[in-house]
């Protein structure tokens, strides 16, 4: 099985181009397990470690930059202020070892509803930069995400990076599993209180076939909230949480219940927009 | 401990008693220890299982022919090329070699490969063509007992046991009753099942395993594969962890099997996945009691009925069963008792030993009841366990005296005398809050609760079965002229740390330093199951007898010395101390190394512990050898809105005889807590309609550090009567009392009834509190 190790973005393009069915490895913390569970049988492989323009971030006035090979450790470590609902996230993803390999490029790669960090883009309207030989082009992450693990990256797209507006406000993400650490998202909120747009900013995984932006309940609560002194009503708290359960369309599995995923929104919901509130 | 050491025992360098370094610990830290998976043989084939995807069907045919013809398959086999007996098992021989007509379970064996390299047996194995007639899965044992039709022609019933005691129409003044269930366990060790099988010139082969108790297995594989015993030759492999998941045959026959067939060296290697599928699991139980006492709280009578799913095929399953019977009262004192258990056929997973046996399961049932009582009587759940205290000379259900130690009282004061955690404070940090790095909780959406659970585990093999273990030691002068012993048992080493036990007795009763071990196969003698909390016991039984045999040939040698000056020839008391023989009260003396010139010493012994007997009809009888007994006392945080548990602390007093090695028994302290806590709030195999769907870590979740909570341990000593060196075994008590008071104390937190273990999430967000 050949293995591309491109020292380039041009060359890994390149070889994407040469080979459009070739499996890209970023950290290979999916990738790993899929070919375990004889899920996938790479026939070659471009590996992008090296690149360069794939790595770190960029932070702007009114933009946060994240490079696809950007690891959950550097977030922790690195963009705990500047992106702290991302920081939490990144927290909560798998094990040290997991979070010093795996990357923001992989899990928009792999796009399960369990993404971890998926939520908080979500909120923040991400946009994912996409570059082939042929050019390149964003695409919102709603848009980008197209069902279960799919994705609308052509074969010979790489993804290069991941872009939020850079907004002022507390936020928030909490991850719900039944176990303390290293546990798949049996639900997962993000929400941002965005002061400088005034809005809530609210999205959940784990509780949809892709993650699950709740708008109406982020237009009611943003109307109900007292932007000057960041209040907001009690009453107002619970309609939103609710309406954040309506919009979640969670499925029973294994893992759990489609009812308790839903009244696990509306939980969490509530607590993280209250603890942005506290904050 | 010292180097001034003169002629006490207790100073043994690494002696009794003294927490020894495991021979085993530095590589397994460092990645050099050679597990099982590690095993290596030049021109080696890799063998694959084709298990049955459906949990019943018949088999209409196999087809093997198009995966025969691949290059690089050396070989496929199915039941028609197995020699000798079709089937195997523990107890009762039901469980067929490879599936031909029927599959009771999924998973089941079909046909196994032989190939050239790993990938290629995957590939054969989608090559080989079984075409089905599937069946609807008999999933519940309550619909097996009552089916028409049995799942295997043994029956569906593998053990109905009654026990009847004292007055079983005596009631108390107040009753409780209530209906518990327990999920199924899984082992969850580290290693998955491996062994490499070598084709031997006598026409015999060699296998080397990672298992419990190598002579069963030999005699299983002999039996299968129409060989003589001893021309299956067994060598223990290093055992990643074990638990009761390598106590019945895995690959072992499909290994030699294809060994034999291609005459070459065969390795089998389970993956994570196939390992679900590969060994038996805890049995999942429902189970009713109901408990009277007295106004003062003393037990009158327990009522009780016990269904246990054994799955496809019988394994251990009586024996589970027996003990879930006798010990359904707990450590307390119980005049009167009806019970019945049942352990059933179904079409699940097959359920056998697991860490605690069958007093898990009963025991989170009788300790809940014991809660139940305490709430009915208005009284403290501890006083109430103190009240009816088993102690010694007090008769079990079975009728049983208890002859041996019997500190319950000792281990419930033991408990709860450890100091509570701190109080929940806003300054907590927030990875310890329920939910972890999930950061899905704050201080004010957490409640706190306490629960108690106390044990009593039979310790060994009961019900008459003839336990023994052998064990040889040989004494000689090693290349230097000094003295080194080598130790030689087939006792499976499976982390228990039986490797350093054995070193510990030998240089106490030898006065040497250097022992040095063999690796357990069989050739010596059976050493039983590394289970039953019985290998120190059994074992370093077997290890003594040997030394003391060793001892006595080197006072033969002694006496026969002429310039030893002896008062009665024929009963000379000597010791053995600082590398010499001493005369008993005289000052003569005599270097061990001058003994040894004349030659090596080796003795083989074999030990067995006092009988047993049969239950009678109504379960009555002295069945057991010995008592464990544990009590534990857990805190919990958990976050009722959510449903989420974090376990805070856990306190226990353990009976333990005499600790040999006191860091090895709060290691095992500590690993059968997380196992019970584990139970109690998240390990469950998920089956729907008789399928697993969480055949991985992924999803099949264990404690991790996060969950772990922190344990405070007293240990009691009071050495047992009859057991070498005081010890009594420590391995399944610490699983049993935890599960129960981990869930005892999420209720005191929730006000909910909680009648299922583990605990699921929604089980506590979901249910409405009972109170308001
Ligand atoms: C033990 C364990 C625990 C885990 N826990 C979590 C968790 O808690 N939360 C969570 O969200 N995930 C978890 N994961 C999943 C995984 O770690 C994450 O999804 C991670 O972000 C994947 O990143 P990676 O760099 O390892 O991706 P890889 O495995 O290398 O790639 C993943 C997929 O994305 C594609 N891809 C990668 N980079 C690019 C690119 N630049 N352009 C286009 N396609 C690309 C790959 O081809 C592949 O299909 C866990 C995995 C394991 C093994």
């Amino acid at each position: 099985m050949p293995i591309d190790r491109p020292t380039d973005l041009d060359a890994a393009l390149a070889s994407l181009s040469d080979v459009p069915s070739a499996h890209l490895l970023a950290g290979g913390t999916d990738a790993m397990v899929e070919i375990t569970f004889d899920q996938r049988r790479p026939e070659h492989i471009v590996a992008l470690r090296r690149i360069p323009e794939l790595r770190g971030y960029r932070v702007d006035d009114d933009e946060l930059t994240f490079g696809a090979m950007l690891t959950y450790t550097q977030v922790e470590r690195e963009l705990a202020s500047t992106a702290p609902g991302l920081a939490m996230a990144a927290r909560t993803v798998g094990s040290p070892q997991i979070r010093n390999t795996g990357t923001i490029g992989g899990n928009l790669g792999t796009a399960s509803p369990a993404g971890d960090t998926l939520p908080w883009l979500l909120a923040l309207d991400a946009r994912v930069e996409l570059r082939s030989v042929r050019g390149s082009r964003e695409l919102s992450l709603a848009d980008f995400v197209t069902g279960p693990k799919r994705t609308a990256r052509e074969p010979d797209e790489l993804i290069t990076a991941v872009r939020v507006p850079r907004v002022e406000g507390p936020q928030h993400v909490a991850k719900l599993g039944p176990r303390n650490a290293m546990v798949i998202s049996v639900a997962m909120a993000a929400v941002i209180v965005d002061t400088t747009n005034r809005r809530v900013r609210a999205a959940f995984g784990s509780v949809g076939p892709r993650p699950i932006r709740a708008s109406d309940a982020e237009q009611q609560v943003s109307d109900a909230i007292d932007w000057d002194a960041l209040t907001c009503p009690d009453d107002a708290i619970v309609h939103f949480a609710d309406a954040c359960a309506e919009a979640s369309q969670p499925i029973s599995d294994h893992r759990s219940t489609a009812d308790y995923r839903r009244h696990a929104v509306a939980v969490l919901a509530a607590r993280s927009l209250r603890r942005c509130l506290a904050a | 401990m010292s180097s001034a050491s003169t002629t006490t025992r207790d100073r043994v360098r690494d002696g009794l008693g003294q927490d020894a370094d495991r021979p085993d610990g530095t590589p397994k830290v460092t990645g050099g220890f050679a597990f099982s998976s590690d095993l290596h043989a030049r021109g080696m084939l890799w063998g694959r299982t084709l298990r049955s995807p459906h949990p019943s069907a018949r088999i209409v045919s196999i087809d093997t022919s198009a995966a025969e013809a691949m290059a690089g398959v050396t070989t496929v086999v199915t039941a028609a090329d197995v020699p000798g007996k079709a089937t195997y098992g523990l107890e009762h021989a039901d469980q067929p070699v490879f599936a031909s007509e029927v599959v009771r379970y999924q998973g089941e064996p079909i046909a196994a490969v032989a190939a050239e390299h790993p990938e290629l047996a995957v590939r054969a194995l989608e090559a080989i063509e079984v075409e089905y007639e599937v069946l609807d899965p008999v999933t519940d044992p309550e619909h097996a007992m009552a089916a028409a039709a049995p799942i295997h022609p043994d029956g569906n019933v593998v053990r109905h046991l009654p026990l009847r005691h004292g007055d079983v129409e005596a009631t108390g003044e107040v009753v409780v009753e209530g209906t518990y269930e327990v999920g199924m366990q899984d082992q969850a060790f580290m290693g998955p099942e491996s062994g490499l099988a070598i084709p031997a010139d006598d026409g015999g082969v060699e296998l080397y395993m990672s298992t419990q108790w190598l002579h069963v297995d030999r005699d299983q594989v002999a039996a299968c594969l129409a060989l003589p015993p001893d021309q299956v030759r067994m060598t223990l492999a290093g055992v990643g962890g074990a638990f009761g998941a390598r106590e019945d045959v895995s690959l072992q026959v499909h290994v030699c099997l294809l060994a034999l067939r291609t005459g070459r060296p065969v390795k089998m290697l389970y993956s994570r996945e196939e390992s679900f599928f590969g060994h038996v699991h805890r049995h999942p139980a429902r189970m009713w009691f109901r408990h009277h006492a007295d106004r003062d709280g003393q037990l009158v009578k327990v009522e009780a009925r016990l269904v246990l799913d054994g799955g496809a095929y019988a394994s251990t399953s009586s024996a589970v069963i027996a003990n879930a019977v006798c010990f359904a009262g707990g450590p307390y004192r119980v005049p009167n008792a009806q019970i019945h258990g049942y352990a059933v056929r179904t079409n699940n997973p097959p359920c056998g030993a697991m860490r605690g046996f069958g007093v898990v399961q009963a025991c989170y049932g009788h300790e809940s009841q014991m809660d139940k009582l305490a709430d009915a009587l208005g009284m403290d759940p501890v006083e109430l366990r103190l009240k009816n205290a088993l102690k010694p000379g007090d008769t079990l259900l079975t009728g049983q005296v208890i002859t041996g130690t019997a500190p319950v009282r000792e281990v419930i004061e033991a408990a709860v005398a450890h100091p509570l955690p701190p109080e929940p404070s806003d300054d907590d940090p927030a990875l310890a809050l329920p939910g972890g790095a999930g950061l899905t909780a704050e201080r004010g959406d957490v409640r706190r609760g306490v629960g108690f659970g106390v044990s009593i585990k039979n310790l060994m093999f009961s019900e008459g079965f003839d336990d023994y273990s052998t064990a040889g030691v040989l004494l000689e002068l090693d290349g230097h002229g000094q003295a080194i012993a080598t130790v030689h048992c087939a006792s499976a080493e499976v982390g228990q740390g039986f490797v350093t036990l054995a070193q510990q007795i030998t240089r106490e009763r030898l006065g040497v330093d250097q022992v040095m071990l063999r690796p357990a196969d069989t050739a010596i003698g059976s050493a039983g199951s590394s289970s039953a909390s019985r290998q120190t016991w059994m074992s370093g039984g077997a290890v003594e007898l040997a030394c003391d045999a060793v001892r006595e040939a080197l006072f033969e040698r002694a006496v026969a010395r002429r310039d030893l000056a002896l008062d009665d020839a024929d009963h000379p008391l000597f010791d053995l101390r600082d590398g010499h023989v001493v005369e008993a009260g005289g000052s003569a003396s005599i270097p061990l190394v001058d003994l040894l010139a004349e030659g090596p010493i080796e003795r083989i012994e074999v030990h067995r512990h006092a009988p047993t007997d049969p239950l009678d009809e109504d379960g009555q009888g002295n069945a057991h050898v010995s008592f464990a007994f544990a009590a534990h006392r857990a805190v919990v945080d958990v976050d009722p809105d959510l449903g989420l548990i974090r376990v805070v602390q856990i306190a226990t007093g353990q009976d333990v005889g005499r600790a040999l090695n006191p860091r090895a028994v709060v290691g095992q302290i500590e690993g059968g807590i997380a196992q019970g806590v584990g139970l109690a709030v998240m390990e469950e195999i998920v089956i729907e309609d008789g399928k697993v769907r969480n055949p991985s870590f992924t999803d099949y979740l264990i404690p991790t550090a996060l969950d772990m909570p922190e344990v405070l341990a007293t240990v009691i000593e009071q050495p047992e009567p009859g057991a070498p060196f005081g010890a009594k075994g420590v391995g399944e008590p610490p699983t049993i009392s935890s599960t129960p008071a981990v869930a005892a104390a999420v209720r005191a937190a929730t006000g909910l009834a909680l009648p299922r273990v583990p605990i699921h999430p929604e089980d506590i967000a979901l249910t409405p509190a009972r109170d308001g």
